[in-house]
């Protein structure tokens, strides 16, 4: 170490640059959910790096955990080959490194100049130096093609003009290292392909590229190289994404370790148990596409019917237009009665169970006790209502049998949930479910963010119920549950349900094809 | 149960000596002297006299701190209980009087016409805000300059007394059928003599069966679970079938019947008053904020909060001819408040962490770190 300012023999490969970010055994955990588990993450400088992995795989937490908005609780991050401790994303922004979120954060009713510098404005603290701000920008904006007007609204942008603005902020602050999570998410397929143009021109002015995503084909095209995370840990390093075809890729995303919700003999009847006819979601603004169109399919009794699709593709809308939280046009029959006019009071009590897709925000109340959250959503219902009243000794009974019968591990049911794991809480939620005896069970990543042996359980709870009659509709971005579980697989794309495939003979890959547009299937 | 207590009490604790040491160093850099002026204040209300007018003062704070917790209790900020007492009180004031009814019908006639009033007062706000999305704190302050002001037009153009001239703009005194007789002969019974010179007011009873009734209303009916359900996660509600709108309505209107008998104990009970006129209390629905706070929302914290509150506006009553400025009452309540939803919140975090360690070792789990839950209500306990 007699000169500083050379890079080491091992920082260098024979090829490649300096290494511009380390990420070292990062471990980052929740309330019931370890998110990162030893994830390892080499960027060299002057790249564009994708970060891939599925939905609850722990891209979004590492993230932060590099642009200082949270501390790990173990490993450690190196910028330009030095150890740093970020304690919030101004200290990360020092170091060069700035994040454009997925969504956009930017005042509608300021301008563009006005967006980018608000919070590091120029000038004293009395005035504002716009002269200097807007050349900045504009000399910005040219020398990375990143060409917006200074001095447009921001509502009258399109999103590409948005994300640019977004992009044009992290850069005025002096990053290098830019972070994107999921940015193609927003875009068309032709502003992806501007976008990317956009950051190849900025790597070829020394900026580091990192971006997250789960669209395989733009990863394969753009990336020059390519970290995936399963499960909170780095699975696979790639230096030449030319050398990987989009299936291996999509077997290192999905894994195969896992315990596998292997297929049983089948218990489907031909009794339909909930029908959908035409059900169709609008979309809040007008003339937009629907965010679910046209939806008609049958799941009968003993059936699982899965449904993949990438996330934002109808999935939610279509469990909470069952459920009866999103407003929708169409039938629902369940056991032919038409529930489709219902409230979601009047629809479970028909005997609709329903999983939620996020047990923070709307399976259970985390301040509530144990025996609280066993009654949410059959609080009027025996044993835990009785008139107007709540029945407490008989939502406590209930309660301990609930957690005794799917072994959800407490220390009592008077704790507040989110004393609990993330495992623990889903099986309360799972429990909750089945004990109301429901006729149809809407699951929404029922085992998301769950440790493995909860993840079992609640396999073995489902199969059970199947095999007990009971119609469920699974929803998951876990591909190999969805395969595993379910009796009939339908994709959704856009809105529509695009393919129906038999999950005895699908691979994730091919799955993972119809999912993006790739291959088309007959629906 | 005394562990209980005691884990309930340490944070209040704590922060009355925080309110304490602050009102001390306000008295000390204005140059006086604080030991003389917490003995002044001591003597007093160090009387039996003192403890009885302490109890009539805390009363209507009570029923305010109710009022607002109910609201609170669904992150519902019912802001407006001031027009809403006001114009309850009014309205049950001039029809308590005008009308002549047998004793306790009579009672409970004033009662209906308050709550009632009060209660629709409230659900314009909730009625806004379910069909016009209009935030309800913004139009409970708003309809509170409405009401101050209706009432203050109707109490001179429609419902002022004439007898003598009208000279004095205040409603007719309300009939002995419609008074609550003072409390001092029932506790003669067991040998409490207050003095003749002060009544314990016979509202005191109805306080204390309305905090029974919040309580139970609260955590043993199904509306009170949906309540504070709503309250802490709506998006959970949504989920378990619980009709947001419906619940705004509700709960804004029993928080604005609760505040309506804000005024009752002077309608009924004050020799003083016994009618609505100018020199009606105005700004008990704004202690009512504070003292629910104060309280959590508990109602027995409430109460504990709104005696306390009167005793320091009565403590700090006679400092002024000892050249003490009484302001200082304000100082301590002000302090008082502040500190103590500091600790609340430091003690929440403390107990949660303490939750998730427990949990975590009575199930051998790995060890979750400290809990990030999401926001409760205002003034919630966990």
């Amino acid at each position: 170490m007699s000169d500083d300012g050379d890079a080491t023999p091992t920082d260098r490969q024979p090829s490649g640059a300096p290494i511009a970010i380390q990420l070292t055994d990062i471990v980052k955990r929740f309330p019931g959910v370890v998110a990162n588990d030893g994830v390892n993450l080499t960027v060299r400088a002057g790249s564009v790096h994708a970060i891939v992995g599925e939905n609850g795989a722990g891209k979004s937490t590492l993230m932060k955990t590099l642009y200082g908005a949270h501390k790990p609780d173990e490993g450690t991050i190196s910028v330009n080959g030095r150890v740093e401790v970020f304690s919030s994303p101004k200290d990360a922004i020092a170091e060069g490194i700035g994040m454009v979120f997925q969504a956009f954060m930017l005042a509608a009713n300021l301008t563009v100049w006005e967006n980018i510098v608000l919070g590091d404005e120029p000038g004293s603290a009395f005035s504002l130096n716009i002269g200097k701000a807007r050349s900045r920008i504009t000399e910005l904006g040219a020398r990375y093609g990143l060409d917006v007007d200074p001095d447009a609204l921001i509502s009258d942008l399109g999103v590409g003009d948005k994300q640019r603005v977004e992009i044009l902020k992290v850069l005025y602050r002096g990053a290098k290292i830019l972070i994107l999570d999921e940015p193609t998410a927003v875009l068309v397929p032709q502003e992806v392909d501007a976008l990317f143009e956009s950051l190849r021109e900025l790597t070829t002015e020394g900026a580091t590229i990192i971006f997250i995503s789960h669209k395989l084909d733009e990863v394969l095209k753009h990336a020059d190289a390519i970290t995936v995370i399963r499960q909170g840990r780095t699975v696979g390093e790639i230096d030449d994404p030319s050398a990987v075809t989009s299936h291996e890729l999509a077997e290192m995303m999905v894994g195969s370790e896992l315990p596998t919700p292997e297929t049983r003999d089948s218990t489907v009847t031909d009794i339909p148990v909930l029908e959908l006819r035409n059900l169709t979601v609008a979309n809040g603004d007008a003339g937009a596409r629907k965010m679910l169109d046209d939806i008609t399919f049958t799941v009968h009794r003993g059936e699982i019917v899965g449904i993949a699709g990438v996330e934002g593709n109808g999935q939610s809308e279509l469990v909470k237009a069952i459920v009866g939280l999103d407003r929708s046009t169409g039938t629902i029959l369940l056991d032919g009665l038409d529930i489709a006019r219902l409230s979601t009071r009047e629809r479970r009590d028909a005997g609709i169970g329903y999983i939620a897709e996020d047990r923070h925000k709307d399976g259970l109340v985390m301040p509530f006790a144990l025996w609280e959250n066993a009654a949410l959503g059959h609080q009027h219902r025996a044993p835990y209502g009785r008139g107007p009243w709540l029945n407490v000794a008989g939502a406590r009974t209930q309660t301990e049998a609930i957690v005794e019968e799917f072994d959800v591990r407490t220390p009592g049911i008077n704790v507040p949930a989110f004393t609990l794991s993330g495992g623990n809480q889903q099986k309360l939620v799972v429990g909750r479910e089945m004990t109301a005896d429901p006729k149809v069970l809407v699951a929404a990543h029922p085992t998301r963010g769950v440790d493995v042996g909860a993840q079992a359980v609640i396999w073995d709870i489902l199969r059970d119920a199947r095999a007990a009659g009971l119609g469920t509709i699974l929803v998951s971005a876990d591909l190999e549950e969805l395969i595993g579980l379910s009796d009939r697989l339908l994709v959704m794309l856009r809105g529509q349900v695009v393919a129906e495939v038999d999950p005895a003979s699908v691979t994730p890959a091919e799955l993972g094809s119809y999912m993006t547009g790739a291959k088309a299937g007959a629906a | 149960m005394w562990e209980k207590i005691w884990r309930g009490s340490l944070a209040p604790l704590i922060a009355a000596a925080a309110a304490i040491i602050i009102s001390s160093i306000t008295l000390i850099i204005s140059g006086n002297d604080p030991i003389e002026a917490f003995r002044e204040m001591w003597k007093t209300i160090d009387s039996t006299q003192s403890v009885v007018l302490i109890v009539n003062t805390a009363v209507p704070y009570y029923i305010a701190g109710v009022a607002a917790a109910i609201g609170f209790k669904m992150n519902l900020f019912n802001i407006g209980t001031n027009g809403q007492y006001l114009l309850a009180a009014l309205v049950a004031g001039w029809a308590g009087a005008e009308v002549s009814l047998p004793p306790v019908i009579h009672v409970a006639f004033v009662f209906l016409v308050a709550i009632t009033v009060g209660g629709c007062w409230a659900l314009i706000a909730g009625i806004l805000n379910v069909t016009r999305n209009v935030n309800v704190v913004v139009s409970t302050i708003m309809l509170n300059y409405i009401g101050i002001g209706l009432s203050a037009f109707l109490l001179s153009e429609v419902f002022r007394d004439e007898v003598n001239g009208g000279l004095v703009a205040q409603t007719k005194k309300m009939p002995e059928s419609a008074r609550l007789p003072a409390l001092n002969p029932l506790f003669e019974l067991f040998g409490f003599h207050f003095g003749s010179n002060v009544e314990l007011f016979g509202f005191l009873p109805f306080a204390i069966l309305l905090g029974i009734a919040y309580y139970v209303l609260l955590n043993r009916s199904l509306f009170g679970y949906e309540l504070r359900l709503s309250g802490m996660n709506p998006d959970a509600a949504l989920s378990a079938g619980v009709n947001p709108k419906r619940m705004v309505l509700i709960t804004l209107f029993m928080s604005g019947a609760v505040a309506g008998m804000i005024g009752l104990p002077f309608l009924m009970s004050d020799p003083s008053f016994l009618k609505y006129g100018d020199a009606f209390p105005t700004m008990i629905g704004f202690t009512g904020l504070g003292i629910a706070l104060l309280g959590r929302n508990h109602p027995v914290g409430i109460g504990a909060a709104a005696i306390v509150w009167a005793m320091i506006e009565r403590a700090t009553q006679r400092l002024g001819p000892l050249g003490i400025p009484p302001e200082i009452g304000k100082i301590l309540q002000g302090s008082f408040l502040l500190a103590a939803v500091i600790a609340y919140e430091v003690v929440r975090r403390r107990n949660d962490a303490a939750a998730v360690a427990a949990a975590a070792a009575a199930t051998r789990d790995e060890k979750p770190p400290p809990p990030t839950p999401q926001m409760a209500p205002i003034g919630a306990t966990s």
